[in-house]
């Protein structure tokens, strides 16, 4: 008899996509904006990310040591959420609060409930608005902090400029700024297919169109508001995360919609200058349900009842 | 009509589609089992001892959903032994040793057809099956009211990597596939046909083309499909070529359609032209573990070892034998086992090929939802059966899953999706065949 192979059920091909991959293309896609940060903001802004990243991925692995799990943090997704966190703060943020904020992320927003894919809220901005309530406005780069990173256009007297918008050349957190950057990185992730459109057009569409309409029509202000504060590396990088956003199309356009009005509620309505982390936290904890309503007909329906 | 379903690229991997064809001749022993085919398996009309030529009849077809089985060789039955089939289930298998004399028996002649009835009870007679890999007797298909059947559609889909069977036959046998289209035209009021292959299949799309213009009888219309897969699940095939949707727990014909294999179709032909029934088959050899991959005649019962020689050896040890392709096929255990009714394509993949990804948690990406053909949501089904939630199992629609693998495919985390549906619908019916006896 010949020998024996292994027995398995189909299918016994892979597309060769993994987590690690994605998260990989996240990275990547987060380059741009990490080296307009860098020029922008100076060296510090490098320290800032590189403290961010080792304590999350840190944590992860001492987390996974400590509750004996298999480790994880080969997948790169402690790495994203450390960018990603570093990226929301200013240049001038204590190095401790960098650590906490991580910890914050890593060990309460994703260890606790499970891990990668079961966390309910998105870590990277749950741990800033975390630093925001906890120290106050050190975190927050909306409020004036110092000469480096001065108020953001929100807040301040005087808007920018829109080239000095596109290009970050203004106050603000590290990776936030540089829209150019940013939509570089978009672009990236919409080839790779590792994001679809809708989400960002949405969210960003929805921005752009609620400004205009409070600005009086006034495209320039609009553009301004659009290009200021956290929206393009909220709605490319942040709502767009899998896990707590929906996987449905019009689920991702219900998502970015409520996205986009809650910024700008929050931005013309609230106390606080900037409003994209809340709204996306929001959102995100509204994600299950949105899945839930925007489920896609199965292509068999209507057959005999059982 | 509407857009066309989601599915998945799959690597292509047909480097058997241009290379010749050669017949695997003087086969010492073959093994055939009484099930090849879907219901009851076939009661054995042979014995130990008994000589037996090419065409002799070794299997009696048991009630209607059965089907006929034939000597594939000539030469002496040695031993009725018990068969595993890959369902679980034990069958009878006669194994024939050769003579070498391939005698034809006597009994092979072309059928003498009149009218529905005596074509239907021919196609019986020819043992032929569903040779696209499910292996549904076809005559209990073409059983129906003749004036339910609006469109015949021929599945010249061949959307598995590597197997190029179909393409090969549609190519070499379009004067079969002509002659069994006009004669479910005469017989059944075949009108419309609607032929679907896959864009990509360039060649046979034009000898299709030209086989539907020198058909004058009856309209023949060639549907070209996209380079998806799955192009040929029945459901599929049949919205894309008439926009027609299946509900589940439906038929084809509950549509107004019957839906053939391409080389099911190709066989009705040479059996109405020959009188030969089914007893050898064209088998795509592939995978990186087989030395010279190409397509084969081989003769049913032929051990897949034989059939590997023939293709120069296997280089290296598989890690995996496959009956079929690689998103839908079946593993067997060893080579021993024979080349079936509806074996289309064995494959012997190397570890390398074989080689899949660890699995690691779900990420809630939404890949496996957004390439369902069906738009059913792996993700939710496998959470409902971790609960063994029977209630949101029916109603996220599980029993509909076709198992065409691509949310397993696609997965970045490399989660059973596919193998978890059916377990999910194993569980269902399990239920079903509980409440049904209580």
């Amino acid at each position: 008899m010949s020998a024996l192979t292994k027995l398995m059920i189909s299918p016994h091909i892979h597309s060769g996509k993994s987590t690690s991959g994605i998260m990989g293309d996240v990275l990547i896609a987060l380059l741009p904006a990490t080296i307009a940060g860098t020029v922008i903001f100076g060296w510090r802004a490098l320290l800032v990310i590189a403290v961010c990243i080792i304590c999350s991925v840190g944590f992860e692995a001492i987390f996974n040591l400590i509750v004996k799990k298999e480790q994880t943090v080969g997948d790169l997704s402690a790495a994203v959420t450390g960018l990603l966190l570093a990226l929301n703060l200013p240049v001038d943020v204590p190095l401790w609060q960098c650590a906490v904020g991580s910890l914050f992320a890593i060990i309460v927003v994703k260890c606790l409930f499970g891990g990668i894919g079961a966390n309910l809220v998105n870590p990277a901005i749950t741990a800033r608005v975390f630093m925001l309530v906890a120290f106050g406005s050190m975190a927050v780069p909306s409020f004036p902090v110092d000469s480096v990173s001065s108020a953001t256009p929100l807040s301040a007297e005087e808007m920018p400029g829109l080239l000095d918008l596109f290009l970050g050349r203004h106050g603000g957190a590290i990776g936030e700024t540089c829209v150019a950057a940013l939509l570089i990185g978009g672009i990236y992730l919409l080839v790779r297919r590792v994001i679809s459109w809708q989400i960002p057009v949405v969210f960003l569409g929805t921005v752009f169109l609620f400004s205009l309409f409070m600005e009086g029509f006034d495209a320039v202000s609009a553009l301004s508001l659009l290009m200021s504060g956290g929206v393009f590396i909220g709605a490319i990088f942040m709502a767009t995360d899998y896990t707590t956003s929906p996987y449905t199309p019009w689920g991702k356009v219900i998502f970015g919609l409520g996205a986009g009005l809650l910024t700008c509620l929050i931005r013309y309505f609230g106390t606080y200058p900037e409003g994209v982390s809340f709204a996306i936290l929001f959102m995100n904890i509204l994600n299950p349900y949105i899945c839930k309503w925007t489920k896609r007909k199965v292509f068999t329906a209507g057959g005999d009842k059982e | 009509m509407g857009s066309y379903l989601l599915g998945i690229h799959t690597p292509h991997r047909k480097g058997t589609k241009d290379s010749p064809v050669e017949r695997l001749s003087d086969v010492k022993t073959v093994m055939i089992p009484m099930s090849m085919h879907i219901g009851k398996p076939a009661t054995p009309v042979v014995k130990v001892g008994d000589m037996v030529k090419i065409g002799t009849k070794i299997g009696e077809a048991d009630g209607k959903v059965s089907s006929d089985i034939y000597a594939s060789i000539s030469g002496k039955v040695t031993k009725l032994t018990d068969y595993l089939l890959a369902t679980g289930k034990t069958t009878t298998a006669v194994i024939i040793e050769a003579d070498g004399e391939n005698a034809v028996d006597e009994a092979v002649a072309p059928p003498v057809i009149s009218d529905r009835d005596s074509f239907i009870e021919a196609v019986k007679k020819s043992g032929i099956v569903g040779l696209g890999g499910a292996g549904f007797p076809t005559h209990v298909k073409l059983d129906v009211p003749t004036e339910k059947i609006e469109y015949l559609i021929v599945n010249g889909a061949e959307c598995e990597p590597y197997v190029t069977s179909d393409s090969v036959n549609m190519l070499t046998r379009a004067d079969d596939m002509a002659a069994a289209l006009k004669a479910l035209n005469k017989y059944l009021g075949v009108k419309k046909v609607i032929i679907g292959v896959e864009k990509g299949n360039k060649k046979v799309v034009s000898a299709m083309q030209s086989l539907a213009s020198s058909l004058t009888e009856l309209e023949v219309k060639v549907s070209v499909l996209p380079d998806k897969y799955p192009q040929g699940g029945e459901k599929v095939m049949v919205y894309h070529t008439t926009g027609r949707k299946i509900a589940a727990n439906k038929l084809p014909i509950d549509v107004g359609c019957i839906v053939l294999n391409s080389t099911t179709v190709a066989q009705i032909g040479s059996f109405l032209k020959t009188g030969m029934p089914l007893t050898e088959k064209l088998v795509t050899v592939d995978g990186a573990a087989v030395t010279k991959p190409q397509n084969v005649i081989a003769p049913i019962g032929t051990p897949v070892n034989v059939l590997f020689d023939f293709c120069g050896g296997l280089k290296e040890d598989p890690a995996k034998i496959i009956y079929g392709g690689p998103m839908m096929g079946i593993t067997v255990p060893n080579a021993d086992v024979p080349v079936l009714k509806n074996t289309n394509a064995v494959l012997a993949l190397s570890e390398k090929e074989a080689k899949l990804p660890k699995t690691t948690a779900c990420i809630r990406c939404g890949a496996c939802v957004n390439t369902c053909p069906f738009s059913l949501a792996p993700v939710n089904i496998a959470e409902a059966y971790s609960k063994e939630d029977t209630d949101e199992l029916k109603a996220l629609s599980v029993q509909s899953c076709m198992e065409c693998g691509c949310c397993s495919f696609v997965c970045p985390a490399n989660r059973p999706l596919v193998q978890i549906n059916k377990l999910s619908k194993k569980l269902l019916a399990d239920n079903a065949a509980k409440e049904g006896s209580k």
